[in-house]
């Protein structure tokens, strides 16, 4: 192991010190703003650098079969149940470690500008580096329970920080649905947990995956279980189909926490692990299949309902769901570093894209908070023709749009159509595979337009806002913008890491993640394209974003639309679009209010306070208190009485003797 | 041999105390029937002594080491008791009734 | 029959027959002195038995000090009349004696299966070792070797009850 990278303790370390610095802050010194920004940046930046040298480290000496797991203490040694607290450094953790510090640094620098005012300020940054912390423990965590406690530890942060203004009931609200809708998911995890331990009689990550190949039959059951129960994991932590709806909801908290939380780095955890557990998903090729499937339509799905929202924040949340379906897309047709790949691309310019609305919504919140009217800052049709006013937001969140809709030389083109790509090479090998891909290349046309339909109800048109309220716009203070510019710049450049095997200097993050994949080639087909057909498939993709973004800005009127306040209800399909395909009404009808009518009618009514209050506490109340009123009969106070039943027992103990 | 005399003379003495604390009502004279049941109790442990090694002796020794001092405490009590409600009838002192 | 044997009997008699008439007087003071009989009658038989240190603590002990002890505080509480609500009933002075009875009769079944294989302690007979080292040596070396903080917790406990008589005895500290 070099010694850089018996640095990466550091990494994690610094950001919980953030926390417990910022966390006693925000009890002592709630006004200490300076100071909470300098520690809660300040750590994070250190990590970054940290994280950096240890990539260094790794660049240089790369791990090739074991990779380096640093144990710091023996967690949990029970019998053959041995867990070490143990980081793993290998190319995959790399990448993930630089991500999550990379843009967790660029995201806290701008949450100083955007939570300037808030009185919150120091809970808010110790919730965020606890994030980061957890996160941290997520990817670099060397066996799955170790990963586990990230886990659930970035599910607590997303919870705290969704319900982040918990006066408000409908956010509270938001986070125990996201809290909720991750244990279902969780559940899925530890599941596989169980079984992965009966199979292996290990959790730790170099053993399982190396044992696994002797363990298990290809295709069998045990497996297709195991994969499967994984995967319900990462439905739940990435906000996949059935699993979905919390991650819109969670658009509540603070915007920098949806950049970073749920959009950038938490939510991608489920790609994670589908790409570190690639040897398993390799093996079971039904569970692959279904982690394709399953990312294909969310992305389709979510994309339709994207093309009607008007909250900002919405369209980003759905894009965001769209994109993850995209990444699970990738990871299941076994594609593992275009998963990474479109992973770290689109953790660029979503950042950039959330962080963006971050200062529209700001800018709106503060124009309205001026002129004292209560309309929704992030509402699309108050919006309009903000391009005038906020000339560098305009100009980055184009950036991030062309990135995202795939226009070419942009980050995005290179990671989804590599997807894309993979996607349409096993179609040699089934015919379905041809269906995701024509399914994932129709979201990818979507995309493009509702992107580009943000863009122009946001910037585009006339403003919309209110006369009053157009005096008080402005660009976003530098510490907001400053970091717009890293992301743009990085959502441009960001495609050179993986280019098309057609290019020049291709694949390298893909030959850089081979020690890492290389266990699930020998499961995989070899994925080969003939040099025109991806000629072919790039100049398709190009077609399908520029029809997207063509057919947006030649058919939406942005001059046409009203102001939220005066907006017609829309109806059919729209409204269908709008809300949602009625999901959340049919999840709660039938798995909520049944359970509801179940918890009140029966749990509550009959067993609460039939069962356990009336037979069970106050019944053996009442019998306690019955014998004890016979014991104190007994009881007479005379101590001849006692003499004489003491005599009597001890007759009886006697004879009991004597036997 | 003296053994067995000896226990069937110590069980006849400790049950005549065990009548004794049972129909007795004086505090005083309870009192009286349980240092009877610990004689009798020692005239035991001095018979098997006899037999089995010095040690019956000492726990003897001990018995009444322990007998002294409780009778000084128990004495105490009594007289506690009987300035408090002036008499030492057993059956009145129910101040423990439940 | 040996001339022991005889006094042994007579000394039984005596301590019998004092400590039922010890429960019947309805004297306090005639209840104490004859138990002081009684005690003097176990003295006897402890001579019998070859415990003569204890003999002479039991006369000193127990019919001297502690009976004493008693006989003083009959007197101070004024307690020496004889009261008729002393005794239970008739009723009930018949059934505490069939629970005697039956107490005394499962006792002896006990003592008929005298003690178990396993309680054998000294290999050397009291006599000889009374012979050997005097009836006070013989206990004084158990008593300062073998029983050394058992005899050491028994004058703490003397003193506590000493210092605990005194504050229950006492109307005012």
């Amino acid at each position: 192991m070099p010694a850089s990278v018996g640095w990466v303790w550091l990494v994690i370390v610094l950001p919980f010190l953030g926390f417990l610095v910022n966390g006693t802050l925000s009890f002592v010194r709630p006004d200490a703003k300076r100071v909470v920004s300098a520690v809660g940046v300040g750590v994070l930046a250190l990590s970054f650098v940290v994280a950096l040298v240890v990539t260094g480290g790794v660049v240089a000496h790369p791990p090739h079969g074991h990779p380096y797991v640093l144990t710091l203490w023996s967690w949990m040694p029970a019998g053959s149940l041995q867990i070490d607290a143990a980081l793993q450094v290998d190319q995959l953790s790399t990448v993930m470690m630089l991500v999550v510090t990379g843009i967790s640094t660029l995201i806290h620098i701008f949450s100083i500008g955007y939570m300037r005012e808030d009185p919150g300020y120091p809970r808010y940054f110790a919730y965020l580096n606890l994030f980061v912390f957890f996160m941290l423990i997520l990817v670099l965590g060397a066996s799955f329970p170790v990963m586990f406690v990230g886990w659930e530890g970035v599910g607590l942060c997303s919870y705290l920080l969704i319900g982040f203004w918990y006066e408000n009931k409908p956010f509270a609200d938001a986070g125990k649905k996201a809290f909720i809708m991750n244990r279902i998911g969780d559940f899925g995890f530890l599941v596989a947990m169980f079984m992965i331990f009966h199979a292996t009689g290990s959790l730790s990550f170099v053993t399982v995956f190396e044992e696994a190949p002797q363990l298990f039959a290809v295709g069998g059951t045990t497996i297709t279980l195991i994969t499967l129960a994984l995967f319900m994991g990462c439905t739940g932590k990435s906000a996949q189909i059935p699993l979905f709806t919390w991650l819109p909801d969670a658009m509540a908290g603070p915007t920098p926490v949806s950049a970073l939380i749920h959009a950038a780095t938490m939510v991608t955890a489920g790609v994670y692990l589908v790409a570190r557990a690639n040897v398993l998903f390799a093996m079971a090729p039904v569970s692959s299949l279904v982690v394709a499937a399953t990312g294909a339509a969310t992305a389709l799905f979510a994309a339709t309902i994207a093309v009607k929202q008007w909250d900002i924040k919405k369209v980003l949340a759905y894009s965001t769901i769209s994109q993850l379906g995209y990444m699970f897309m990738g990871v299941g047709v076994g594609a593992y570093a275009a998963g990474i790949f479109h992973l770290t691309t689109h953790a660029f310019f979503k950042a950039l894209l959330f962080l963006g609305s971050g200062s529209v919504i700001h800018a709106l919140h503060h124009a309205f908070h001026a002129t004292h009217r209560h309309d929704d800052a992030q509402d699309m049709r108050n919006m309009g023709g903000l391009r005038r006013y906020m000339p560098w937001t305009a100009a980055l969140m184009w950036i991030a749009t062309l990135a995202i809709a795939g226009v070419p030389g942009f980050s995005g083109f290179f990671s989804k159509d590599e997807i894309l790509a993979m996607t349409f090479a096993r179609g040699q090998e089934a015919g379905v595979f041809y269906v995701l891909w024509i399914v994932g290349a129709v979201a990818a046309l979507l995309t493009a337009f509702y992107m580009t339909r943000m863009m122009l109800y946001t910037f585009h048109g006339p403003t919309r806002t209110g006369e009053e309220e157009e005096r008080h716009l402005h660009e976003a203070p530098w510490v907001m913008t400053g970091p717009l510019l890293f992301l743009g710049i990085g959502s441009v450049v960001a495609g050179v890491l993986n280019l098309p095997a057609v290019l020049p200097g291709s694949g390298w993050l893909h030959h850089f993640l081979e020690p890492v994949t290389e266990g699930s080639t020998a499961y995989l087909p070899e994925f080969h394209l003939a040099s025109a057909t991806e000629w072919a498939l790039l100049g398709l993709a190009t077609l399908i974003a520029a029809a997207g973004i063509l057919g947006a800005w030649n058919f939406l009127k942005p001059a046409l639309l009203q102001p939220a306040s005066l907006a017609t209800p829309e109806s059919g399909l729209q409204r269908i679009l709008l809300r949602k395909w009625y999901v959340d009404e049919i999840y709660d009808a039938l798995v909520i209010r049944p359970i509801m009518w179940l918890s009140e009618r029966t749990f509550w009514k009959v067993v609460d306070v039939g069962v356990i209050d009336g037979v069970l506490v106050n019944g053996s109340a009442k019998t306690a208190r019955a014998v004890g009123w016979i014991g104190s009969r007994l009881q007479s106070g005379r101590v001849a009485t006692y003499v004489f039943f003491f005599v009597l027992g001890s007759i009886l103990v006697l004879r009991a003797l004597l036997r | 041999m003296l053994l067995g005399p000896s226990l069937t003379v110590s069980l006849i003495l400790f049950s005549i105390g065990v009548a004794g604390v049972l129909i007795r009502r004086n505090a005083i004279i309870v009192f009286m029937c349980i240092e009877l049941m610990l004689n009798a109790v020692n005239l035991s442990f001095i018979a098997l002594a006899q037999q089995l090694g010095r040690e019956g002796q000492v726990i003897v020794f001990f018995v009444m080491a322990v007998a002294a001092a409780e009778a000084t405490v128990g004495l105490a009590i009594m007289i506690a008791i009987y300035r408090h409600k002036n008499s030492l009838n057993v059956t009145e002192l129910n101040l423990l009734r439940g | 029959m040996t001339h022991v044997e005889i006094v042994f009997w007579i000394t039984a008699v005596v301590a019998i027959a004092s400590a039922f008439l010890c429960i019947t007087r309805r004297s306090p003071v005639a209840s104490a002195l004859w138990l002081v009989s009684t005690m003097f009658a176990l003295a006897v038989m402890f001579l019998l038995l070859d415990a003569h240190f204890i003999a002479a603590m039991q006369v000193l002990v127990y019919a001297g000090a502690i009976m004493v002890l008693f006989l003083f505080v009959i007197m101070l509480l004024n307690v020496g009349r004889a009261s008729s609500s002393d005794m239970v009933g008739w009723v009930g002075r018949l059934v505490m004696a069939a629970i005697a009875v039956v107490l005394a009769a499962e006792l002896w079944v006990l003592s008929r299966a005298g003690p178990s294989a396993d309680v054998r302690l000294g290999a050397e007979s009291v006599s000889q070792l009374a012979a050997e080292q005097g009836a006070v040596g013989m206990i004084g070396e158990s008593l300062f070797r073998v029983f050394l903080v058992p005899f050491e917790i028994t004058s703490v406990l003397l003193l506590a009850a000493i210092v605990g008589a005194v504050v229950l005895a006492k109307r005012r500290l």
